[in-house]
């Protein structure tokens, strides 16, 4: 059973009091909220991924929940709580929905220490997979959510995955948060993107939510190989360049890239050396939307045939 | 009421259980699972849990989403651990040439000395405890060498350096771990007052290090007074120190002559009575085997019958864990009382009068910020 096979008011009613449990790829988290308008927001956003049978192990049990002091006046603040403690100070309210998905990434990053977690976007085309390591601020979420609506599959925006035991790359398929000026840029290049309402004046400026496509969110138990590292660096005005990476330097951008390299120590070292290995590597400087598009679409199409 | 009391019941039972006999968690419901694994999360005993499981070559009998969560605990772990060995290892190299004995106390000396309270521990600082008249040349060396101090307010500073038994803690420029310098296990101001000089006479060598830990039955009684003299508020009592005291009294306790040594010692250092408390509550909440002779003699600094009701009472509901989707006010309560212990025992009445008006204003101040303290404050700020 999805989300979406719920009526609206039910999985409003759930999700106020016992809380509904749902999965994204591995990770399975308990949700309760009495706040009906990100009820409505979740519904739609979530409405693909499926519904947790229990008894379960569940990863990350949170919930959004009115801040004590600021409960109404003068204006209503929220906390995200997980395991029954704040992981954040309070949000208005009108940033409940980029705030808890911000706090189940948190969830994720802080927990799945099992698993390789590399900060990049990750599409896969061919059954080949292409990863977008790059730093907040880079252009990989306008790139990730241009690409996966020309014909990619979205893995993740955010999180590589890696599979310690065969280096696989394992999906989790999230909202893709769009900020400031690619919300009209993704709006212009791709109109059939699913863009929720915009939020102001959160940490990150004004974000809009794509919602992930319904075939990403149905496969997201096939992991994808690694085949293509490009980072990708978004500067105004810039002409377009796409360089190769020799495989020493690959290496380092990629380990100081993940979340947890340090973490998992000589795994994380082998894991990073054998994906570097089997990837072509390579730099992207845009400005330009269409034309990034274009050349990753050569670059991948010319290593396929 | 029954329903609602012997589910708060269950969660320490379960995590209780899992400690004493991590040979049945392969029978554990996914329910029980589920619980469990908040329960050891919230009390940083997952990676115990992973180690005992490895132990027993049991990993692979327990649901595959539990394994994932107890294998990301054990790389957690195990790169704490390497990181406190290497700042370990750097803080000799940068105090070779002076002529001391550091003695590495806690997580640390665990590891060191190879002990098995050492598996699965997430140890967080680098302890360590050398003579107080060597301490400004150790501070000064490490100062010198790479290592920062904390931006502290003033008053902070001052607390540390004339009533505490540690100095501010230090922090090399390059790395994250933070090492404590101590030059006594209790505060100045603490109405025990153990005698470090007679630390400092049984401590021990570790193979392949100069540094030296505490012996055996010292050991254990710091492990008891970290347990029952630093109070945190919200956590009461913490449950990984008194599983640390039970690994040593269990390990130990094979050593010829240990146990006969144990209460003198404890009497000569004035710890006497968390002594008394270790043994109790050890033996009733984590069945650590106590020979009735040694229980018997450490009775002699037992308070008198009233507070031992009290403590008796109040310590497993501040040191078990609560449902975390339950609030338990009796819980919060005893927590709370064994905080005010805890501070009660560590300075007198007037100064800690003072101390907790001022840390309660700093909190009632914290509390009152986060409204618009958002972009505001930060944009006036830079």
């Amino acid at each position: 059973m999805k989300v979406g096979t719920l009526k609206q008011p039910l999985f409003a009613k759930i999700l106020a009091r016992k809380g509904i449990t749902v999965r994204f790829g591995p990770l399975q988290i308990r949700l309760r909220t009495p706040i009906e308008s990100l009820a409505s927001l979740l519904h739609h956003f979530w409405r693909d991924f499926p519904l947790v049978d229990e008894p379960a192990i569940i990863d990350c049990h949170i919930a959004v929940s009115r801040h004590l002091i600021h409960r109404r006046w003068p204006n209503p603040e929220l906390l995200i709580l997980v395991d029954g403690r704040a992981i954040g100070p309070s949000f208005p309210l009108a940033h409940h929905f980029p705030m808890l998905e911000w706090g189940v990434n948190l969830c994720l990053a802080r927990r799945a220490n099992h698993l390789l977690m590399l900060h990049a976007a990750v599409m896969e085309r061919h059954g080949q997979a292409l990863l977008l390591p790059a730093l907040p601020g880079h252009g990989k979420s306008t790139l990730c959510a241009a690409l996966t609506h020309s014909g990619w599959r979205l893995l993740s925006d955010e999180f590589g995955l890696v599979r310690p035991e065969d280096g696989l790359l394992l999906p989790v398929p999230r909202s893709l948060p769009l900020k400031n000026a690619s919300i009209d840029v993704i709006r212009a290049f791709a109109p059939q993107a699913d863009l929720g309402p915009a939020f102001e004046g959160t940490h990150k400026g004004t974000v809009a939510h794509v919602r992930p496509p319904t075939e990403s969110v149905q496969r997201m138990d096939e992991p994808a190989q690694p085949r293509w590292v490009v980072f990708p660096r978004w500067v105004a005005g810039s002409r377009l360049r796409l360089e190769p990476v020799v495989k020493p330097d690959a290496f380092l951008m990629v380990a100081t890239n993940a979340f947890n390299y340090d973490i998992l120590g000589q795994t994380a070292f082998e894991l990073v050396g054998q994906m570097v290995d089997a990837c072509d590597c390579y730099t992207l400087v845009y400005s330009d939307l269409k034309e990034a598009m274009a050349v990753l679409n050569e670059l991948t199409s010319s290593a396929n045939a | 009421m029954p329903d609602s009391f012997s589910q708060k019941r269950h969660a320490a039972r379960l995590l209780i259980g899992a400690l004493r006999r991590p040979a049945d968690l392969p029978h554990l419901s996914l329910t029980d699972w589920d619980l469990l694994l908040r329960l050891a999360r919230r009390t940083q005993l997952l990676g115990r849990l992973e180690a005992d499981l490895a132990q027993l070559e049991l990993l692979d009998r327990i649901p595959e989403r539990a394994g994932n969560h107890l294998r990301a605990a054990r790389n957690l772990v195990a790169h704490r651990q390497t990181r406190l060995t290497w700042e370990a290892d750097r803080v000799v190299w940068a105090l070779r040439g002076l002529d001391l004995h550091i003695v590495a106390l806690k997580g640390v000396a665990y590891m060191l000395a190879g002990l098995p309270a050492a598996r699965g521990r997430l140890a967080v600082d680098v302890d360590l405890l050398v003579p107080e008249e060597q301490l400004p040349s150790v501070e000064q060396r490490l100062l010198e060498r790479g290592w920062m101090r904390e931006k502290l307010d003033p008053y902070d500073d001052q607390y540390y350096r004339e009533w505490m038994h540690e100095i501010p803690a230090l922090r090399h420029r390059e790395r994250e771990t933070e090492v404590d310098i101590h030059h006594r296990i209790l505060p100045r101001t603490s109405r025990l007052q153990p005698d470090p000089v007679l630390l400092f006479q049984q401590t021990r060598a570790v193979p392949g290090s100069p540094i030296r830990v505490l012996g055996p039955q010292d050991m254990i009684l710091h492990a008891l007074v970290h347990l029952f003299h630093e109070g945190d508020p919200k956590e009461g009592l913490r449950l990984r120190d008194l599983v640390d005291v039970a690994d040593l009294l269990r390990h130990f306790g094979q050593e010829p002559g240990f146990w006969e040594a144990l209460v003198p010692r404890a009497e000569q250092l004035q710890l006497g009575r968390p002594l008394y408390y270790g043994l109790v509550f050890s033996r009733q909440l984590l069945g650590t085997e106590i020979p009735d002779t040694v229980a018997q003699r450490a009775q002699s600094a037992a308070p008198s019958w009233l507070v031992q009701r009290a403590m008796g009472w109040l310590v497993p509901r501040a040191i078990l864990p609560t449902h975390p989707d339950q609030s338990d006010p009796i819980a919060a309560l005893a927590r709370w009382a064994m905080y005010l212990r805890a501070h009660w025992l560590r300075m007198p009445p007037g100064l800690l009068f003072q101390h907790l008006a001022r840390k309660t204003w700093r909190r009632v101040q914290t509390t009152l910020q986060p409204q618009g303290l958002g972009s505001t404050d930060k944009s006036s700020r830079s």
